[in-house]
């Protein structure tokens, strides 16, 4: 072998480095910069008592702000609530995403106009979103009061964002109906790629409707349900957009979930400390749902690599 | 019953199906655009008018041309736009330009911890925002960037960015590595293969990573909320709810400032629909 092949070869392998050094780098930069190093110095805040109202006093006091939290009534509550919101929004949203999935898979006319419907609440900014619920809602003026009361279903003009569940309740409907096309597409996407002969094979075999969904369409989209369920939880665990513009959090705390608790404390009574605390309880809550998404990524990239 | 009346109902449940549908997804948005179009007086009468008599587009000449005086809110809808366009243009060039090539790196050319650094990509669509605006609030405080587009540009990349690299592995997978070997054989260096061979084929897929990019930016509130205090770096979204909250109760602008708002990305999603159920289903990412 002579020299210079040998020389070649450390150059191209010298070359290669910079070639990925020059493509990845200004990526790897701004993400360890904008993500990964602000998130371990969110845990590093966590550990301290850090006011804004107090500027240069910041004592390390170790894990009190989480000891706080978790003896704090208020945290627990907001906890629940998330839970509560994500599971309920979530299901619902799972289920009326499969039926309209299912509903525009049939032959109907203005099929292809109602399909590129459909993707309109997921366009829509969320602020829109919720200032439009916001304003559907209102007690005097609300087009809901006006709607119900007019077809004769409600007596008189009813608060809805007034009562602490209701309110919570009205939030949910908002972010269901701005949600649900995503799945909605999603699911519709699989069920496009299901052969039409795996049906008609079921159907010279005998199969009703019900045993063709049953036996064919489940096991097919069960995957990507699996998937939608893992990431909508996730989102809907650190939804805040549509809880501080509806209702911000009120009335008497009833809409308050993590990620609005934490914004109150860190924006509004500037404890920085006590707020990273509470969002590290949000990070460690969408992590454990979120591990068995990542690990079955992790898995399919293997595949293709 | 005979199969034909049988077939029949079916037929009518369906259209019935598909009609309420309709109506479920039309209605509110369509309340907001009536609105927009009322007076004040048409929308606290009871019972409500649910047409105006009288539709009026007085209130976007109002938002677009500009209102009186600085403190009026219509007044600042010009400006916010524009934050609004800077703001998401900018993120969405940094992101598609940068995330491409990274991308790229990560489906062409072998290397150590390769795969582990595609798939940790998608982890920062796990993260929720509120996690990461405390450090960066403090950080962008300390460095005086409070209240500029430049703060806001920073911080929406940081979870777009992943994002897009996400979306770009999945458009150059889908480009057979051959194409790209003749070239080099052909004597193309490794760059001038990606930029002359690979781009231009690819190039579908980074128009449909830009649109979906750019509707995310467009529509970001939680940063903006807490990054932006006046004009010099407000975007739409965050003027939008002040309408809501802090310009006392006018239903009708909100509703026009709600409708102007929601164009662009509407408009975007309605025209280049195939591309956004691509990045739906490629990313299973937020919106």
């Amino acid at each position: 072998m002579g020299s210079g092949k040998g020389n070649s070869l450390i150059s191209s392998f010298e070359k290669k480095r910079n070639v990925i050094l020059l493509l990845l780098l200004p990526s790897m930069v701004l993400i360890f910069g904008l993500l990964i190093y602000p998130l371990i110095y969110s845990f590093y805040i966590s550990l301290l008592d850090f006011n804004l109202t107090r500027p240069g006093v910041t004592p390390f006091i170790g894990l009190n702000n989480y000891i706080q939290a978790l003896s704090d009534g208020f945290f627990l509550s907001s906890l629940l609530r998330t839970i509560y919101f994500a599971g309920v929004t979530v299901s619902v949203e799972i289920v009326l995403g499969l039926a309209v999935a299912l509903l525009l898979k049939q032959k109907f006319r203005g099929r292809g106009l109602v399909r590129g419907l459909v993707i309109l609440p997921w366009a829509l900014p969320t602020v829109v979103n919720g200032i439009m619920w916001k304003w559907i809602y209102n007690a005097n003026y609300g087009a809901l009061n006006a709607l119900l009361s007019g077809m004769g279903l409600i007596d008189s003009y009813q608060l809805w964002l007034g009562e602490p569940m209701r309110a919570l309740h009205s939030v949910m409907f908002a972010n269901i109906w701005k949600e649900t096309p995503v799945g909605v597409l999603m699911i519709l996407a699989v069920l496009e790629g299901i052969s039409e002969e795996l049906y008609e094979a079921a159907r010279v075999d005998g199969a009703n409707t019900w045993q063709r969904f049953r036996y064919i369409t489940l096991p097919l989209i069960k995957p990507m349900i699996g998937v939608l369920f893992v990431i909508k939880i996730v989102w809907a665990i650190r939804e805040f957009d549509l809880i501080y513009i509806v209702t911000r959090g009120g009335p008497a705390g009833g809409t308050t979930v993590l990620s609005y608790l934490a914004y109150l404390n860190g924006f509004k009574f500037f404890k920085m400390g006590y707020a990273s605390a509470i969002s590290y309880f949000i990070i460690v809550l969408a992590m454990i749902i979120g591990i068995p998404y990542i690990i079955s990524i992790a898995r399919s990239q293997k595949e293709v690599v | 019953m005979t199969a034909a009346s049988n077939k029949n109902l079916i037929s009518f449940l369906l259209y019935f199906a598909v009609g309420l549908l309709v109506v479920v997804i039309l209605a509110p948005y369509l309340w907001l655009f009536i609105s927009s179009i009322s007076t004040k007086r048409d929308l606290t009468t009871i019972p409500l008018r649910w047409f105006p008599p009288e539709p009026t587009f007085e209130n976007y000449s109002r938002l677009l041309l500009g209102g009186t005086g600085a403190t009026d809110a219509a007044s600042q809808f010009g400006r916010c736009a524009l934050n609004s366009l800077i703001v998401a243009s900018m993120v969405t060039l940094i992101s598609v330009f940068f995330g491409s090539l990274s991308a790229y790196c990560l489906t062409r050319i072998n290397f150590k911890g390769r795969s582990t650094l595609s798939f940790t990509i998608i982890i920062p669509q796990l993260l929720p925002p509120v996690a990461l605006i405390i450090p960066l609030y403090l950080i962008v405080r300390r460095l005086g960037l409070l209240d500029t587009r430049f703060a806001l540009v920073m911080t929406y990349t940081s979870f777009i960015l992943p994002l897009v690299i996400w979306l770009m592995i999945g458009h150059f997978r889908s480009i057979p590595p051959d194409i790209e070997e003749a070239a080099r054989i052909d004597g193309c260096s490794r760059i001038g293969a990606l930029f002359r061979v690979v781009l231009p084929l690819v190039a579908p897929g980074i128009a449909a990573t830009f649109i979906f990019a750019f509707i995310i930016a467009w529509n970001e509130f939680f940063y903006a909320l807490i990054f932006s205090s006046t004009q010099s770096s407000k975007t739409l979204s965050v003027l939008v709810e002040e309408f809501s909250s802090k310009f006392g109760e006018d239903y009708v602008l909100m509703s026009t400032a709600g409708v102007l708002a929601s164009l662009p990305p509407v408009a975007l999603a309605l025209v280049f629909q195939r591309y956004i159920v691509q990045g739906l289903t490629a990313g299973s990412v937020k919106g």
